[in-house]
């Protein structure tokens, strides 16, 4: 395939960088990917980003946290070294339920979180040692950049940028894959 | 504007007429003579149908230490039997009412809340809430009048027999005596509706006023309610709920039933809401409003459980025995309402509206929301009937006409509220955010 190019294009507000989402979109270019330093609220439905599935992940990392909880107190004190608790020896899991019910949201809560947390680090692309994808540091700072496919009409795309608002147009190449 | 229908004022008037026809035959009903309760049981024993009766000979055998005859015995469990039947119209119509107050007080907190945080999002519902809390005066007052009226048929302590031969009551008699209770309502009373009439007012007033000056000042006297609210509704609920079993005390029995009430109320903001909207009466409020609401029913209901869990499982865990007697007398004659409970105040909502997307779909708000309110009904049922009719309860004619009754008066005040006054609190400051607020 080669190389091909990109636009990027720079704002310094998010209100003006929504505006200009909303502009491109409208003349039909594709956006690439946009870099910020910190989640712009609406950002994604301006994009047509698809909605996040990451809260059915979360309810099934639940479940399991829910299920892991159940067994692991019913082994820990029913069947490895039955516990009596609160003054009622019965040693039955059911019996004995209330007490363990902390246990079971504890864990169901730290289930859904870490699992989360870590699905979507590994979703965004993120885990150790590896190399930062933007590609200007000052988008971790207090500047926007915006990745544009340009297709073939590079000088309407320019003009279109310039009047969103854009501080900064600079166009790259880049391997494509 | 909204105009009352007229389609809707006689059904409430329909409900209020049938529910106090209903009560009153069960009212009648109910005084049953010594005798016709002997029969009841003879009856009710060569049927073999009660376990219950042979419960309690055995419990009045051991109380009466043995040295009655039998026969001595089974007058005092009939007397006993007898006036369980005699408390049950009395405690039904008490469960209604308080319930339809505890909506209402439970907006008003949350109306309170919204002014004392000075919430962005909520001002286009805020018509809605004050329409709610006109129910509260009236309300208030009935409770307190069944409560002065049903005297001993609902709180045992009222019952001057009673504290005579009970030295745990006659210790707590400095705060559990009739005087003292009623002048304590009337202060609690008088502090919320005074809340309630000012907040009114001001909301009113600022409509045309091009300052902040009223918003300003409901603002101030929110934060003051809010302080007077926590201290006080937690009394009520010592006074107004946990002293029908004077023995029995929790101590975080205010917040259990502040979760009951602000849930209800949330619901009820909700259910009304999309009442107005599907007239097109609402139309600056949006799907991001429904949305807000529901989140708070699904954050509350939970919340509701963590306290009903809470207090549940110290009780259990330590059982000892003058406070689990409380819990044992729920599971064992309760056990379908106890445990049906949470699952329309927990387990349903939860599932109902876990889900952001549905949050936003009034039918399934709809469908959580009555769950909701039909399981509080539920929590407030088991907090009263064990105290008073013990095992002789049923969800029968005396109940089901006491909440059509409530119901009906309910409707019909709130609606004539809604009707008083425009539905969109223009000269709130920060209305303008909440029309426009989306998520």
């Amino acid at each position: 395939m080669g190389s091909s190019k990109f636009v990027h294009a720079i704002y310094n507000d998010d209100d003006v960088l929504l505006s200009a989402v909303k502009m491109v979109k409208d003349e039909k270019f594709h956006i690439e990917e946009i870099y910020t330093p910190f989640p712009v609220h609406g950002l994604d439905k301006a994009m047509g980003l698809e909605p996040t599935r990451i809260a059915i992940a979360s309810f099934i990392y639940g479940c399991i946290g829910f299920t892991v909880s159940i067994l692991m107190m019913n082994y820990i004190m029913i069947e490895d070294w039955p516990m009596d608790i609160g003054g009622k020896p019965s040693f039955s899991y059911i019996e004995n339920m209330p007490s363990f019910v902390p246990i079971m949201f504890e864990l169901t809560v730290f289930f859904a979180a870490h699992l989360m947390v870590i699905t979507f680090y590994l979703r965004s692309r993120m885990w150790p040692f590896k190399n930062a994808e933007n590609p200007d540091k000052r988008t971790t700072d207090d500047h926007f950049l915006m990745e544009i496919d340009p297709s073939s009409k590079l000088k309407d795309l320019e003009k279109i940028l310039k009047e969103s608002g854009a501080v900064e147009i600079k166009i790259i190449e880049k391997e494509s894959h | 504007m909204y105009t009352i229908s007229n389609r809707l004022k006689i059904f409430s008037i329909t409900l209020i007429v049938l529910g106090a026809l209903g009560w009153g035959y069960s009212y009648v009903n109910s005084h049953k003579s010594l005798e016709e309760v002997k029969e009841i049981l003879a009856d009710e024993s060569s049927h073999g149908g009660s376990h219950e009766s042979v419960d309690h000979e055995v419990e009045s055998v051991s109380n009466n230490h043995g040295d009655l005859s039998h026969d001595a015995n089974e007058d005092k469990h009939a007397e006993h039997v007898m006036h369980q039947i005699h408390n049950r119209p009395y405690a039904a119509l008490y469960v209604a009412a308080f319930f339809f107050m505890m909506i209402s007080l439970g907006v008003l907190a949350f109306y309170a809340i919204q002014y004392a945080s000075q919430a962005g999002w909520s001002p286009v519902l805020y018509r809605v809430m004050e329409a709610i809390t006109y129910y509260l005066l009236p309300g208030a007052l009935i409770v307190l009048a069944i409560a002065v009226i049903g005297d001993k048929h609902i709180f045992i302590w009222m019952d001057p027999e009673v504290v005579a031969h009970d030295e745990l009551i006659q210790g707590k008699s400095s705060w559990l005596n009739k005087p003292w209770f009623i002048i304590r309502a009337l202060i609690f009373i008088g502090g919320w509706c005074l809340y309630r009439y000012f907040s009114r007012k001001f909301s009113l007033a600022q409509d045309n006023n091009s300052g902040n000056k009223y918003f300003k000042l409901n603002f101030r006297i929110s934060a003051v309610f809010l302080v007077f609210f926590i201290y006080t509704e937690s009394m009520m609920s010592w006074d107004w709920i946990m002293s029908v079993d004077p023995h029995w005390f929790s101590t975080l029995f205010g917040w259990y039933l502040f979760a009951s009430m602000i849930v209800s109320g949330i619901t009820v903001i909700a259910l009304i809401t999309i009442y107005l909207k599907s007239k097109g009466l609402l139309d600056f409020v949006n799907d991001s409003h429904l949305h807000d609401l529901a989140k708070f029913m699904f954050g509350f209901s939970v919340f509701w459980t963590y306290l009903w869990f809470s207090q549940f499982m110290l009780i259990w865990y330590a059982n000892i025995p003058e406070e689990v007697t409380y819990y044992v007398t729920r599971i064992e004659h309760y056990t379908i309402p106890f445990f049906g409970m949470i699952v329309m105040n927990f387990i349903f909502p939860f599932l109902v509206l876990i889900n952001s997307d549905y949050k936003r779909l009034p039918w399934f708000i709809v469908m959580a929301g009555v769950v909701i309110l039909i399981g509080h009904y539920v929590d407030i049922f088991v907090m009263i009937m064990p105290a008073t009719v013990v095992d002789r309860w049923f969800f029968g004619l005396p109940e089901i006409s006491a909440l059509a009754l409530f119901s009906g008066l309910f409707m019909l005040i709130v609606f004539y509220s809604l009707s008083k006054a425009p539905l969109l609190a223009k000269g709130n400051p920060y209305i303008k955010e909440s029309e426009n607020f989306h998520y």
